[in-house]
C-alpha cells in the first residue's frame, strides 16, 4: 500500500488526474450565454421593475389603500391620496424610489387588487439617479406596456398562492 | 548589396533587421497569447472567452492595448522615480534580448554564440531584477512582499534548472543551441530525460512566477504582488515581459528536449515541412500546458515551494545527473568535444 | 573600428558605475550600480573573447550573489543621522586604513612591471578550433584538477558549517508534515456504514496509528 502510494506520488498521479479532469471540461460544451442576444428563461415570480395595472375597461387598480407603503421594508414607497371627482379613492401620488427598493416583492403581495406587480423586466437600467424615481405616470407607463405578459405571469402563478 | 553586409555597418544594420524580424512576430505572439489564455481558461472553465471584438473576439488582445496606453501612469508619492519607472522596462527589456539566441530553424538564430545556453540562463537569472526594484521602488508592503517571495523563488528554481541543463550538456557535449538540436536527431532528450524534462517545466512555471507557483503576485494575500503601484504602459510592459517570458520558456524547452525545429518522424512527409512549423508546433503545446496548469492547479503555499525546490527538485536532479554521467561513462555514450 | 568605439563606451559606464557604487548615497543604488558595473565588465570579457567567463559572471555575480546583497540592504532601514554622529570619533582611524590601503596600492603600482613573456603569449594567437569552455575545462579537470578539487571541498565544508551554525531543531509549536497528510485516504479513515433505526453504528476500537 505504501509502496504503491508512492510510485503514484512519484509520478503525479494526482496533478495528472487532475489535469486530465480539466482537459475533458475543455471540450465540453460551453455554458456561456451570448447575454444581449441569449438570456436565461425566468420564473413567473422573478421580481422585476415595478408596474400598476389596470381594469380591462382602462380603470387603474390601485385604490390606495397604502398596504405596500406600509409592508415595504425599504419604504421605497410613497402614496398620497384624495377622493376622486366621481367619489372613488384614488391615488395623486405614487412613487417608488428604485434605488431604495429591494425586490423583496412584498408590496405586491400585499395588494388586495394586483395593482402593485413586479414584472418580468430587469433591464432599466439608467444613465442618472433620477430617472430611477418613479412616478405614477412611470409606473402605470409601465403597467400599460406589460399588460399581456404580466396578466400571463400571475395566472401562472395563481394556483400557488 | 551582400558585399555592403560584411562590413562593420553593413553587419549592424542586418542584425537590426533580424532583431526586427523576430520582435514584431514575438510581441503579437504575446499579445495573442494572453487572448489564448483567455479562450483556453475559459473553455476549460465552461466558458467562452473574449468573443465580442472583432470576430471570435479577436481584437480583444489590441482593444486591452489601446485601453492600457490611454490610462494615466500613477507614480506613487515616496516611490523612487527613476527605478520605479526602469523595473519594468527592465523585465521587458530581458523577456526580449533573451531571444537573440533561441534558434528557431537550423541557424536561424539572430546569434548563433557557443555559450548560448549559458547566456539564457544568465539572462533569465537577471530577470529578477526588474521584479526586486519594482518591488522596492513602489514603496509599497505589499510590492516589497511580493518581490522578496518571487526573488527568492527565482533564486531557489534556477539552480535545479541550472542542473537539468547541465544533464541535457553532458549528452550533447556543447554549449551551442543548434548543436543541442542537432544532438536530437535520433531521440529527442524528452524521453531519456524525461523526469528531467518534467522538473525543468514546473521550474520553468516557478521561473516565470506563473500558476500554481504565482504566490509572487498572490492576489488572495498581498493583492497583486510586486506591481500592485503599477499602472498604465508601466504595467502593460511587465504584462507583456512576463507572456514574453513563457513563450521564452517554452522555446527553452522545445529546445532543450523536444527536438527543436526537428520534425517528430524523421522520414518523408514530415521532413517536407519547413523546421519553422515544427518549432512553432511544439512552442505551441507547451504554451498550452502553461495554461492549462494554471486552470488546473490551486497556489501553492509558500513554504510548500521552497521544500519543492530545495528538497525535491534540487536531489533529484542532482541524483539524475550522476546516473546519467554514470551511464554514458559506462556505456562509452560520451560526446566528442 | 565598432569594437573600439563599444569598448570605451563600455569601459567608461564600468568605472562610473564603480564611482557611483561608493559615492551614492542610497546604498540600494549602491547595489544596483555594482550589478551594473557586474554586466558592463561581463560586456568586456565577451570582447576579450571570454565569452564562457563572461556569462558565470553574470550567472554567478549578477544573478547570486548581488541578488543577496539586494535583500540585505533592502531589508536595512538605514538611518544616516546615526550613521554621520560616529564621523568625528572615528575619522583618525579611517584615514589610517585608508593611508595605508593606498600607500600599499601605490607601492604595486610604481612596481607593476610586465611580465617578460606576456609579449610573446600575445604573438601566439588563440586556438580556434576549441571554444572557450572546452579549452577552460580540459585545463581545469587536467592540470589544475587538485586545485579545484580543494576550492570544491572548501567550499562544501563552508557550507555545511553555515547550516551547522544556522539550523536549529526548534520544538515550537505542531509542524505539519505534508507526507503523512498526503498518504492518508479516505478508505483509512472513513467507512460506510448502514445505520440501522434505533441502533446506530459501532465505533471500531482506534487503531494505533492515528494519523
Amino acid at each position: 500500500m505504501r509502496l504503491d502510494r508512492m510510485a503514484r506520488d512519484l509520478l503525479l498521479a494526482e496533478i495528472v488526474s487532475g489535469m486530465a479532469l480539466t482537459l475533458r471540461a475543455f471540450f465540453k460544451p460551453k455554458a456561456t450565454l451570448n447575454y444581449p442576444f441569449e438570456k436565461n428563461p425566468i420564473s413567473p415570480r422573478f421580481k422585476g421593475e415595478h408596474a400598476l395595472r389596470r381594469y380591462p375597461n382602462g380603470e387603474e387598480r390601485c385604490i390606495a389603500c397604502k398596504l405596500c407603503e406600509a409592508v415595504c421594508p425599504a419604504q421605497a414607497i410613497t402614496i398620497e391620496a384624495e377622493p376622486r371627482d366621481d367619489g372613488s379613492r384614488r391615488t395623486t401620488r405614487y412613487d417608488i424610489d428604485m434605488t431604495k427598493c429591494i425586490y423583496c416583492g412584498l408590496c405586491e403581495e400585499a395588494c388586495p387588487v394586483d395593482a402593485i406587480v413586479e414584472g418580468p423586466n430587469f433591464e432599466f437600467a439608467t444613465e442618472t439617479r433620477e430617472e430611477l424615481l418613479y412616478n405614477k405616470a412611470k409606473l402605470l407607463a409601465n403597467g400599460d406596456r406589460w399588460e399581456p405578459e404580466l396578466a400571463k405571469r400571475l395566472e401562472l402563478d395563481a394556483p400557488y398562492r | 548589396m551582400m558585399a555592403f553586409f560584411n562590413t562593420d555597418l553593413g553587419i549592424v544594420i542586418l542584425t537590426l533587421l533580424k532583431s526586427l524580424a523576430l520582435i514584431v512576430p514575438l510581441l503579437i505572439g504575446v499579445a495573442y497569447l494572453t487572448y489564448a489564455e483567455r479562450k483556453v481558461m475559459g473553455a476549460i472553465q465552461l466558458r467562452k472567452g473574449p468573443n465580442v471584438v472583432g470576430p471570435f473576439g479577436l481584437a480583444q488582445p489590441f482593444a486591452d492595448a489601446l485601453k492600457m496606453m490611454f490610462k494615466e501612469t500613477i507614480i506613487p508619492a515616496g516611490s523612487d522615480r527613476v527605478l520605479f519607472i526602469m523595473a519594468p522596462m527592465i523585465t521587458f527589456g530581458l523577456a526580449v534580448i533573451a531571444w537573440a539566441v533561441i534558434p528557431v530553424n537550423d541557424g536561424w538564430a539572430i546569434a548563433n554564440i557557443n555559450v548560448g545556453i549559458l547566456y539564457l540562463l544568465a539572462i533569465s537569472s537577471l530577470g529578477v531584477y526588474g521584479i526586486i526594484i519594482a518591488g522596492w521602488a513602489s514603496n509599497s508592503k505589499y510590492a516589497f512582499l511580493g518581490a522578496l517571495r518571487s526573488a527568492a523563488q527565482m533564486v531557489s528554481y534556477e539552480v535545479s534548472m541550472g542542473f537539468v541543463i547541465v544533464t541535457v550538456l553532458i549528452c550533447v557535449g556543447s554549449l551551442n543551441l543548434n548543436d543541442i538540436v542537432m544532438a536530437q536527431q535520433h531521440i529527442w532528450f524528452a524521453i531519456p530525460l524525461f523526469p528531467m524534462f518534467v522538473i525543468f517545466f514546473i521550474s520553468g512555471l516557478a521561473e516565470t512566477n506563473r500558476a500554481p507557483f504565482d504566490l509572487a503576485e498572490g492576489d488572495t494575500e498581498i493583492v497583486a504582488g510586486f506591481f500592485v503601484e503599477y499602472s498604465a504602459m508601466s504595467f502593460a510592459l511587465f504584462f507583456l515581459g512576463e507572456y514574453a517570458n513563457m513563450i521564452l520558456i517554452s522555446a527553452t524547452t522545445t529546445v532543450l528536449f523536444l527536438g527543436g525545429w526537428l520534425s517528430p518522424l524523421p522520414f518523408a512527409p514530415f521532413t517536407w515541412v519547413p523546421g519553422v512549423f515544427w518549432f512553432l508546433i511544439k512552442l505551441f503545446a507547451c504554451l498550452f500546458v502553461f495554461i492549462w496548469v494554471r486552470a488546473t492547479l490551486p497556489r501553492y503555499r509558500y513554504d510548500q515551494l521552497m521544500t519543492l525546490g530545495w528538497k525535491v527538485f534540487l536531489p533529484i536532479s542532482l541524483g539524475y545527473l550522476v546516473l546519467v554521467a554514470g551511464v554514458l561513462e559506462v556505456f562509452g555514450w560520451l560526446p566528442n568535444v | 573600428m565598432i569594437a573600439n568605439i563599444l569598448f570605451y563606451i563600455v569601459s567608461a559606464i564600468l568605472l562610473t558605475s564603480a564611482v557611483m557604487v561608493v559615492s551614492s548615497r542610497n546604498p540600494v543604488h549602491s547595489v544596483l550600480f555594482l550589478i551594473l558595473a557586474f554586466i558592463n565588465a561581463a560586456v568586456l570579457f565577451l570582447m576579450a573573447g571570454a565569452e564562457f567567463l563572461a556569462m558565470v559572471l553574470v550567472i554567478v555575480y549578477v544573478g547570486a550573489v548581488a541578488v543577496l546583497f539586494m535583500f540585505v540592504v533592502m531589508m536595512l532601514d538605514v538611518d544616516f543621522v546615526a550613521l554621520r554622529e560616529g564621523v568625528q570619533r572615528y575619522a583618525p582611524i579611517g584615514a589610517a586604513v585608508g593611508l595605508v590601503l593606498f600607500a600599499e596600492l601605490a607601492f604595486v603600482a610604481v612596481s607593476w612591471t610586465i611580465s617578460p613573456g606576456a609579449n610573446l603569449l600575445r604573438l601566439s594567437p588563440t586556438p580556434t578550433d576549441v571554444t572557450n569552455t572546452v579549452a577552460l575545462g580540459s585545463l581545469l579537470y587536467t592540470k589544475y584538477i587538485f586545485l579545484f578539487q580543494m576550492a570544491g571541498a572548501i567550499l562544501l565544508v563552508s557550507m555545511i558549517g553555515a547550516i551547522v551554525l544556522t539550523l536549529r531543531d526548534r520544538n515550537r509549536g505542531k509542524r505539519q508534515n505534508v507526507d503523512l497528510q498526503h498518504a492518508r485516504m479516505p478508505a483509512d479513515t472513513m467507512r460506510m456504514v448502514n445505520a440501522k433505526l434505533g441502533e446506530g453504528a459501532k465505533m471500531p476500537a482506534p487503531t494505533e496509528e492515528v494519523l
